[in-house]
């Protein structure tokens, strides 16, 4: 039986966007935000990242860090609900079951212990994906602080990674982008791990935060009916 | 769990004594034959799959993965030339990065896959066609028992020469469009000489012990390619003797 220690090295590789489980194929909302022009350059990147960092990053780290702290089904099940009412798109709602399921399908071979079982009694379509992400962590021994951390890279990698291939931008400039608002995601995820830890504390999940984008929101329904398009979601 | 042990995480993931907990294990394969179709934009890659289901639908179950930005389209065409049901195709969406959906992160796939194998069990047979890509773009062994490499005349005369994974390694190598050899020119006889050299020796230049086969077809001369027809039967017969489990 595997043992998966407390190992820094593990946050990198589940953190690295070639982390093989399905993310590449998401751009955060990004194509919609370029298609209408509202992203085209590294500036207007940075704007778009510095909203998913205090709305989607947030809310997603905040259910990561919470899950990793959780020893049982019926919790994260508790969980998995509260984080469904935050996304207010059906599309939205689909891609992160989606690649909570991905995630899982690839945590099992890469991290195979126990813990990822309390997963197995989720509903067909499978866990969200920070919820899964959380309990992911746990399994390979990445604590709470940093399964939050996680979850604010994910939440800003994706839409620039999508960025260099869909505007043909300098990727030495996106990292800079990035490495601009590596202080602002540090806080974002200290912040998600206060609040999940007074969640736990208070035992009331419906305490996380709740914060959303109603522009991403209604671009994500029409995005869902492209006739081509490169990315999920 | 014992309260003492909860402190630590390598602690929480010991079993109690006596107990053996199921580590868990990805879904188990279901003895569908997956077979992939990549190759260059253009190729025929969308039609082969759609001849395929047509030649086939009749003795298989067959259900087919896209990987195409235009998914509503790939799906029309192979209801309508492939004589499938809508409810057997499903589309994945790539990124912009049809290798990395086959190869680097197979995750989307994978679940397109098992969802469509859970949905229409017994399923004989799926295709997983690649977005039109490199001559280096080959699937990953762990989404795919199978796969072929389709590529055409009119790409013109010397691209088996060029090499590439896809033409050097895929366990099938489909030269489509041969109809249109006098118009682009292009000399048959050489694009069947420069194939079978690249696929009589493996990477480094070792000579394979069986060179893999080649098929020169025109989807437009005999739309049901009889003959990527009869390699898939014999796979399938292959798949399903107890020698293979």
């Amino acid at each position: 039986m595997p043992i998966f220690h407390m190992t820094r090295s593990a946050l990198l590789l589940l953190a690295d966007s070639r982390f093989p489980a399905g993310a590449h194929a998401h751009s955060g909302g990004l194509e919609s935000a370029v298609a209408a022009g509202r992203v085209h350059d590294t500036a207007t990147l940075h704007a778009f990242l510095t909203g998913r960092l205090h709305t989607a990053a947030l809310v997603a780290a905040s259910f990561a860090a919470a899950a990793c702290h959780c020893e049982n089904a019926e919790t994260l099940a508790e969980l998995d609900h509260e984080y469904d009412i935050r996304l207010l798109s059906p599309a939205l709602r689909t891609a992160s079951r989606r690649l909570g399921k991905q995630l899982l399908r690839t945590a099992r071979t890469t991290w195979p212990v126990p813990r990822l079982n309390l997963l197995a009694a989720t509903p067909d379509g499978g866990s969200h994906h920070p919820v899964v992400l959380g309990v992911v962590c746990a399994a390979a021994g990445i604590a709470p602080e940093d399964a939050a951390l996680c979850a604010v890279q994910g939440a800003i990698t994706v839409p620039a990674d999508a960025a260099i291939r869909l505007l043909g931008l300098d990727p030495g400039e996106v990292s800079g982008v990035l490495a601009k608002l590596a202080p602002p995601a540090d806080r974002t995820a200290s912040k998600a791990l206060t609040l999940a830890r007074m969640a736990q504390l208070k035992n009331d999940f419906s305490m996380l935060p709740a914060l959303g984008s109603p522009l991403l929101d209604l671009a994500a329904e029409d995005h869902a009916t492209w006739e081509a398009r490169l990315y999920a979601s | 769990m014992p309260a003492k042990a909860a402190k630590t995480p390598e602690a929480r993931e010991t079993p109690e004594a006596g107990e053996t907990p199921e580590i868990p294990e990805a879904p188990a394969r279901r003895g569908t034959l997956r077979i992939g179709v990549g190759g260059p934009v253009g190729a025929g890659k969308t039609s082969l799959v759609a001849a395929l289901c047509r030649t086939l639908g009749e003795e298989l179950s067959i259900a087919v993965v896209t990987n195409d930005a235009h998914a509503a389209q790939d799906a029309a065409f192979l209801v309508e030339r492939g004589s499938l049901d809508a409810e057997r195709i499903t589309a994945v969406q790539t990124g912009g990065s049809p290798h990395a959906a086959i190869r680097d992160d197979i995750a989307a796939n994978l679940e397109a896959v098992e969802s469509l194998e859970a949905a229409l069990d017994p399923l004989d047979l799926v295709l997983i066609e690649s977005g039109g890509g490199s001559l280096s773009a080959t699937f990953s062994r762990g989404l795919i028992d199978r796969q072929i490499f389709v590529i055409d005349v009119a790409a013109g005369e010397r691209l088996p020469r060029k090499g590439g994974l896809g033409i050097t390694s895929a366990d099938l190598l489909v030269v489509n469009k041969t109809d249109l050899a006098p118009h682009v020119p292009a000399d048959l006889e050489v694009m069947r000489r420069d194939a079978a050299a690249q696929r009589a020796a493996g990477p480094g230049g070792i000579v394979r012990e069986t060179p893999l086969p080649t098929l020169f077809t025109s989807l437009s001369e005999h739309p049901g390619a009889p003959a990527v027809a009869d390699w898939v039967r014999g796979l399938i017969v292959e798949h399903r003797s107890p020698a293979a489990a």
